[in-house]
């Protein structure tokens, strides 16, 4: 059947804002959503409230709403637009709930619109674990025993019969928030508690643990005739046990017999099609190595993490194929995107090994638990592809930015034989580096790790391999074939170069004379069965070379690799903006990049795709083959601008600002002499390479001061201290001195910290607007609320910052995007940090503003001026309409993080609230970010000391003038007292207790957490537990008095009962 | 990578003069063939023992091959029948409780010459440009002159079925297990160590050992042991008749039904078989099924036309549209030739099935008696179980037209 001719107008929902669990993956799919249905005639309107994504851009869909996705945004949205259809299954977690809410309200059906593509039966059977317990035994498909539980007293009855371990998941959650594996009573009552807080229903599954089996996964797709075809099959590395998000996976399944291959599609194919779902699922199994017994582990239907892995790894575009047939279409009717001339109802196969590997925040989170288990901590991944194995693993290791060359890190290396084999015991973020390292030194055999792993046989030897081909490297001689094999196994120029001993030129030499460069083969569906169209190559070591160079001028843009916490999703905006740009200039514009949940991996989206990993080799071997006019760093954030120094050295022409200039801008000391020059102030600061050096610093500068390593992403490692006690710790815990990697110290200046992005073509500058943050100067620009257009500023404190901007860029000799943060402390500006590349606001200042950032700066890179544009020099005009930045959290995810806000960044998204009054603004960003707005209740105060001032007094008296009952501390009791505002006292103890009985009926609960901390990012600090407890109940905790303020604003909205507003943007 | 290898040389020489180098396992040996390309990622012993791979080299586009090793349950018969086997990387750890041995072990105990380390994408390439193509391979190290001649002595033949049929008649009585349950190893004689696909199949819910066994006459033009084993799992007792059995012979029996297996070489080449499929079609209306080289033999006695493709459909991923059910499925294939379209309308037969991707004939169906055949196959084995409700159609046709008799 063709499309259902009833729909003219189709709703979409997006995912929000970026989460662990949530990511870019959502942004891919939306996209493609809207692409498919748009060419279909159908008008398409999207409502997301992140404002980094591409299908919030103008020209992805008919009208974007940027608004929170709340029930009530989403009723008044549908009562104004009446769409024929509402499509939820292209927004993650977010949007199924809210279309289940919607729907089960009579809300769709009150203005006749339909739930397109899945339907509350499917999601119900799919997401309760007790239909979805029923449904199997039904059709006969194998689960676990498992009990569903909403008190302790059926956990403990299941104990009782089962035994330990047991995995414990919550209810409708994402990313497995909540659950966990218990090996003990107590584990289990925390994670069951944890569990039933978490569910959006109270209900958690306990379940026999099958740990250790192999985990499989099948992405279906079944049309409304039902038809069902596999997209892809997915072996994970790691057994069952831990998230599948936090796996290194596999495609397509490497160990299973056809037999049993076929065994598990069936199954998928049989849950799909009891399940009703027209579009995209997901089906996980454990299956059982030594019988080939499996069970059914989770079913997700809708689009996922796993299907836009799958759509890279197959080819098969997954969300664009579910959304034709959410309007109707059969998978039969429709043909293969890639081929173009078969159709799309048919299997993808592959004739490469694709291995995803996950991006972990755990270099930002020093204090958070690396192990892994069954609840997801990883915020991105990358995905690398080749004709083995070995190379395919070895690239991914290179793409995940962790400064490695193979598959070994330092600091593994390191540790002593019994520590090393402790790590290995634990389950963390860098087992695979373990695994090596044991092989290396012949702690244990393959058949050894196995039993203690019970990582399949399989992978092991494939580590085994490595190991042997680095002795072989080692041993020597460096034949010109044992170049030729390394490099074909994935390793780097440099671990080559590091076990042979031989010089990098000696390498060169080798290679050029034999010419060992890899070739480029095409993703094409059908492994080469049927002629294909797309431009979507990856490298290997093989004969035959299928990327053929055009003889248009070309540019290649680097991509931003993993999403990770610092780098998100907006450096992924901006590449695909730059992509465009260059097309609509007239050159061939290529893009590499590593990660798969993109929209700049898609392979539509730019001319060329090479789905490579950014490692300066392969960097290097892609720009041999393609010989571009040029390369822009700018847009893949530091992952590509870190590529600056080795390009340049190696005379690749980088367009925009020349590498000398990125060098000054990232080289402190030459960037404060440079600043001193234009007459700018920067805050007064040092490098230090030891600890005395510090301290003479300290005698000169006074507390508080900004710490920090040099060259740093997302103030990684960054934070304020206030006394001797904190540096002298920082100084040893945080950072390993030494003169190569020197710590800055710096005045800390307590002001309004403000952000200018800016595009410069050498001469002009064009400032689209100016964000002042909410927060004052030390809390990361990432993690502040922020707003547009500034809301305090004098006209002449504008008009400073736009000087000052025309001469940073012009000095600096910017061309293209600039991004300069300042601090104004009521006197003077400062010169807090300058980005000479893309930044987290672009995105969001494109499209508030309608200045097309990335298009002026790729023009400008091009040589046009901006004079000569619609949009003229100098700062842009305001706009009548205020945007908020709200950050959001994933750290009920990360157990035992801090949440306390500091100058290193810990948000992993973000939403905009838009209204035209700066309150109401406010007002939708934090119920767009999903926090807690209580209308009343008791708030739990405690105040460090030099935030015990009239300021805060002001605010804490406007809370109780609110209506707020107020219960402080001991240490904070006094100053309350002093400053006339009521409260009364309460310990750490008592606040936890009433965390506690959040969700309870009991009076003795806390509705707010003011708590600002003396130092965060430190467990044994007395008011950490109440923070981590707060934020896993979900109850708002302010870290910063001036979010607490603007919080206030927002509490009296809603207390007010305030109607918003939801409109589309313009 | 392959540390267990012994060093060998591994060539592939192409009849028109091109050459791929890389190593050799298995067999030291050499061999000439049809050089084809599978795309399954699965399945390579399955494919390996496929009579239907008679005399055929096969490029496998997965390139990692023999991850799983070789089992004692995978074969579709008694041996490999392929003659040569092409891969990009060799895997010679295995994985899987099954494994017995590697697949460089089973092609040395085969006698079978394998390469691995060359480009086999570029050879599917090549092969789907200018078609299947007369090949050698060989892992002895011969020269190039060499391997040219013996290229060109070598011969590819059409009439292989004649030779992997089963020489001698035999009896297989139904399996106690149910569809969808494991059979047991060695079960089946003639295929040795065999086992059934599992998976999901509508069985009629029925015990199939409580109702009387219908009698199928198979003509084995080189028969997988799955189909065998889904048969006899529907209650079947089958009588597997060696090729050029006369229709006599067979309808002597009075069969329930009768099947055409499938089976190598060139249909047209089958002349003995075409003729006494015709006799049968004319001596009775006992219900016939035709799978791949039996659909096309059905299709030259009715009077229909075959023709060679030019690289075939050897694969577990095209999709098939059945006009009965307006659905499509997902379908095992391995065939060189197929059915020409309006040869067989004007026949009195119907186009039941057709490949999505080039609209080929996949099956067809007699307007006015209980005959039918796909191109494909059904049994799977490898490759996806989607189709196996031919076998339950086959049955219920013996089942209407026993009970209107």
């Amino acid at each position: 059947m063709p499309k259902k001719s009833w729909l003219n107008k189709i709703l979409i929902i997006g995912s929000g804002p970026i989460v662990i669990g949530q990511a870019a993956e959502f942004d891919y799919a939306g996209t493609q959503a809207c692409k498919a249905i748009k060419e279909e005639g159908i008008e398409t309107i999207l409502v997301n409230s992140n404002p980094a994504t591409i299908m919030t851009d103008k020209g992805i869909a008919d009208k974007v709403y940027m608004e929170p996705l709340t029930e009530e945004a989403l009723a008044q949205i549908l009562e104004k637009e009446r769409p024929d259809g509402i499509l939820a299954g292209f927004g993650g977690q977010t949007g199924l709930n809210l279309a289940m809410e919607l729907e089960s309200k009579g809300v769709l059906e009150q203005y006749g619109t339909a739930l397109l593509g899945v339907n509350r039966e499917s999601i119900r059977k799919a997401e309760d674990r007790e239909e979805f317990k029923r449904l199997m035994q039904e059709i006969g498909e194998p689960i676990p025993s498992s009990v569903i539980a909403t008190s302790m007293e059926e956990c403990y009855e299941f104990i009782e019969k089962e035994g330990f371990p047991v995995i414990i998941r919550p209810a409708y959650t994402l990313g497995g928030t909540g659950g966990g594996i218990a090996e003990n009573r107590e584990e289990l009552e925390l994670l069951c508690h944890k569990g039933m807080e978490n569910s959006a229903i109270g209900q958690i599954l306990l379940e026999k643990s099958v740990a250790g089996w192999k985990e499989i996964e099948y992405e279906v797709i079944r049309d409304g005739r039902d038809n069902c075809i596999i997209i892809c099959s997915m072996e994970n590395l790691d057994p069952v046990g831990v998230h599948t998000g936090d796996s290194i996976v596999v495609a397509p399944t490497q160990t299973l017999r056809d037999e049993e291959y076929q065994m598990l599609r069936d199954s998928s194919i049989k849950i799909i099609r009891n399940l009703e779902i027209e579009g995209g699922c997901n089906v996980q199994f454990a299956l059982n190595p030594d019988n080939g017994e499996y069970i059914v582990i989770e079913v997700n239907p809708r689009v996922s993490r796993s299907s836009a892995l799958a759509s890279k790894a197959a080819g098969y575009p997954i969300a664009k194929i579910a959304a034709k047939i959410a309007l109707g279409y059969n998978l039969d009717e429709l043909s293969n995107y890639v081929t173009q001339t078969t159709s799309a109802c048919f299997e993808p196969v592959l004739d490469y090994v694709v291995v995803k590997f996950p991006k972990w925040p755990f270099d930002k989170f020093r204090t958070a638990s690396r192990k892994l288990g069954t609840q997801m901590k990883a915020t991105g991944e990358v995905m690398s592809i080749c004709r083995t194995f070995e190379s395919a693993l070895l690239k991914a290791l290179t793409s995940i930015e962790i400064k490695c060359d193979g598959l070994h890190i330092p600091f593994v290396s390191g540790l002593d034989d019994e520590r090393l084999m402790d790590k290995l015991n634990n389950c963390d973020d860098e087992r695979i580096f373990c695994i090596a390292e044991v092989m290396r030194r012949d702690l244990m055999d393959v058949e050894e790790l196995y039993q203690l792993l019970k990582i399949d046989r399989w992978f092991l030897n494939k580590i085994r391999n490595i190991i042997d081909l680095e002795r072989t490297l080692q041993q020597g001689p460096l034949t010109k074939e044992l170049v030729y094999e390394a490099e074909a196994r994935g390793f780097t120029d440099t671990d080559i170069i590091a076990l042979s001993g031989v010089s990098r030129d000696v390498l060169q030499d080798i290679r050029v004379y034999n010419d060992i460069y890899p070739v480029y083969k095409m993703v094409d569906t059908c492994g080469g069965e049927f002629d294909a169209v797309t431009p979507y190559y990856y490298s290997c070591y093989d004969e035959e070379d299928e990327s053929v160079r055009s003889p248009e001028e070309k540019i290649l843009v680097i991509g931003s690799g993993p999403i990770r916490i610092g780098q998100g999703i907006e450096f992924d905006y901006c590449c695909v903006q730059g992509v465009w740009a260059i097309k609509d200039l007239g050159y061939e514009a290529i893009i590499m990049n590593n990660n798969p949940e993109t929209v700049s991996t898609d392979f539509d989206t730019s001319d060329k795709l090479y789905f490579e990993s950014l490692h300066i080799d392969n960097v290097m071997n892609v720009i041999k083959r393609e010989r571009p006019y040029g390369v822009i760093l700018q847009f893949g954030g530091q992952t590509s601008l870190n590529l600056a120094e080795k390009l340049n050295s190696r005379s690749i022409n980088i367009l925009g600002t020349s590498y000398k200039n990125i060098d000054l801008a990232e080289d402190r000391e030459k960037f404060c002499e440079l600043l001193d020059q234009l007459g700018i102030a920067v805050p007064e600061g040092v490098a230090v390479t030891n600890e005395e050096e510090a301290f003479a610093a300290v005698k000169r500068l006074g507390y508080p001061l900004v710490v920090r390593p040099s060259y740093v992403i997302g103030g990684r490692a960054m934070q304020v201290v206030y006394s001797d006690i904190e540096l002298k710790r920082y100084l040893k815990e945080a950072v390993s001195l030494s003169t190569e990697h020197p710590v800055l110290i710096d005045q800390y200046i307590s002001g309004k910290e403000i952000e200018v992005d800016a595009i410069a073509d050498g001469e002009d500058i064009l400032i689209p607007g100016i964000m002042e943050h909410v927060e004052r100067a030390g809390v990361h620009s990432g993690d502040s609320i922020s707003v547009y257009p500034d809301y305090s500023l004098s006209e002449e404190v504008e008009q400073t910052l736009v000087d000052y901007t025309k001469r940073i860029a012009k000095a600096l000799e910017v061309i293209g995007l600039v991004n300069i943060q300042y601090a104004y402390d009521g006197e003077k500006i400062y010169v807090i940090e300058v980005n000479p590349r893309a930044s987290r606001t672009v995105p969001i200042l494109s499209k508030v503003t309608g200045v097309p950032m990335v298009k002026l700066a790729v023009a400008a890179m091009l040589g046009h001026k901006l004079a000569g544009s619609e949009y003229g020099t100098g700062l842009y005009k305001r706009s009548e309409e205020y945007a908020v930045k709200v950050p959001v959290f994933s750290s009920a995810k990360l157990t035992d993080m801090d949440i306390a806000l500091g100058p290193e960044m810990k948000s992993t998204g973000e939403v905009l609230g838009i209204d035209k009054d700066l309150d109401k603004a406010l007002y939708k960003g934090f119920l767009g970010a999903n926090m807690d707005i209580p209308t009343g209740g008791n708030v739990f105060v405690t105040l460090r000391e030099s935030e015990q001032n009239d300021y805060t007094a002001e605010i804490l008296k406007d809370y109780t003038e609110a209506g707020f009952d107020l219960y402080v501390t001991d240490d904070t009791i006094d100053y309350v007292k002093a400053h006339g505002i009521a409260a009364q006292p309460i310990d750490y103890d008592t606040a936890q207790q009433w965390i506690m009985n959040h969700s309870t009926g009991s009076d003795e609960k806390l509705s707010l957490v003011i708590n600002l901390p003396t130092v965060a990012n430190r467990k044994e600090n007395d008011s950490f537990p109440v923070r981590r407890k707060a934020i896993e109940r979900g109850i708002s905790v302010m870290t910063c008095m001036d979010t607490a303020r603007v919080f206030l604003k927002a509490i009296k909205l809603k207390q007010q009962d305030t109607t918003l507003e939801y409109k589309e943007i313009v | 990578m392959t540390k267990t290898i012994e060093k060998m040389e591994g060539l592939i020489y192409l009849e028109d003069g091109t050459v791929f180098k890389g190593r050799g396992f298995g067999f030291k040996g050499t061999a000439v063939g049809e050089l084809v390309f599978n795309t399954s990622m699965t399945g390579y012993q399955k494919i390996l023992t496929d009579p239907s791979y008679k005399g055929q080299i096969i490029n496998m586009t997965y390139p990692l091959i023999g991850n799983y090793g070789i089992s004692r349950i995978d074969n579709e018969s008694d041996k490999i029948h392929a003659f040569g086997l092409v891969i990009k990387d060799l895997c010679d750890t295995p994985s899987n409780s099954n494994s017995v041995m590697t697949m460089d072990q089973w092609l040395q105990e085969q006698k079978i010459p394998g390469v691995f380390g060359v480009d086999s994408r570029q050879i599917t390439k090549k092969i789907r440009t200018e078609g299947t193509v007369k090949c050698l391979i060989s892992t002895e190290g011969i020269s190039i002159a060499k391997a040219r001649e013996l290229c060109r002595q070598g011969e590819l033949r059409g009439d292989w079925m004649k030779e992997v049929s089963t020489e001698k008649k035999y009896v297989l009585e139904p399996m106690t297990l149910k569809v969808g349950e494991p059979q047991m190893a060695k079960e089946c004689p003639e295929a040795g160590e065999n086992r059934n696909s599992g998976g999901s199949l509508n069985s009629d819910g029925k015990s199939p050992d409580k109702e009387k066994p219908l009698h199928v006459a198979v003509l084995d033009f080189g028969v997988k042991a799955n189909i065998l084993s889904c048969l006899r799992q529907r209650n079947c007792r089958l009588t597997v008749y060696p090729y050029g059995t006369p229709a006599e012979e067979i309808l002597a029996e009075k069969p329930d039904g009768i099947f055409l297996t499938n089976g190598p070489g060139d249909p047209e080449e089958a002349t003995e078989a075409i003729q006494e499929v015709q006799k049968l079609i004319r001596m009775s209306e006992t219900p016939m099924f035709g799978i791949c080289m039996g659909h096309q033999i059905l299709a030259i006695a009715l009077g229909g036309k075959t023709y060679k493709l030019k690289y075939g459909h050897r694969g577990g991923n095209h999709g098939v549209f059945d006009k009965d059910t307006k659905r499509s499925y997902i379908t095992s294939q391995n065939h060189g030739f197929a059915v020409q379209h309006e040869s067989i309308i004007l026949k009195g037969m119907e186009v039941t099935h057709l490949n999505l991707n080039d609209g080929t004939v996949e099956g067809m169906e007699h307007r006015d008696f209980p005959i039918f055949s796909v191109q494909f196959h059904p049994e799977a084995s490898p490759g996806p179980n989607d189709n196996d409700y031919l076998f339950d159609k086959f049955i219920r046709m013996m089942k209407e037209d026993g009970s209107n008799a």
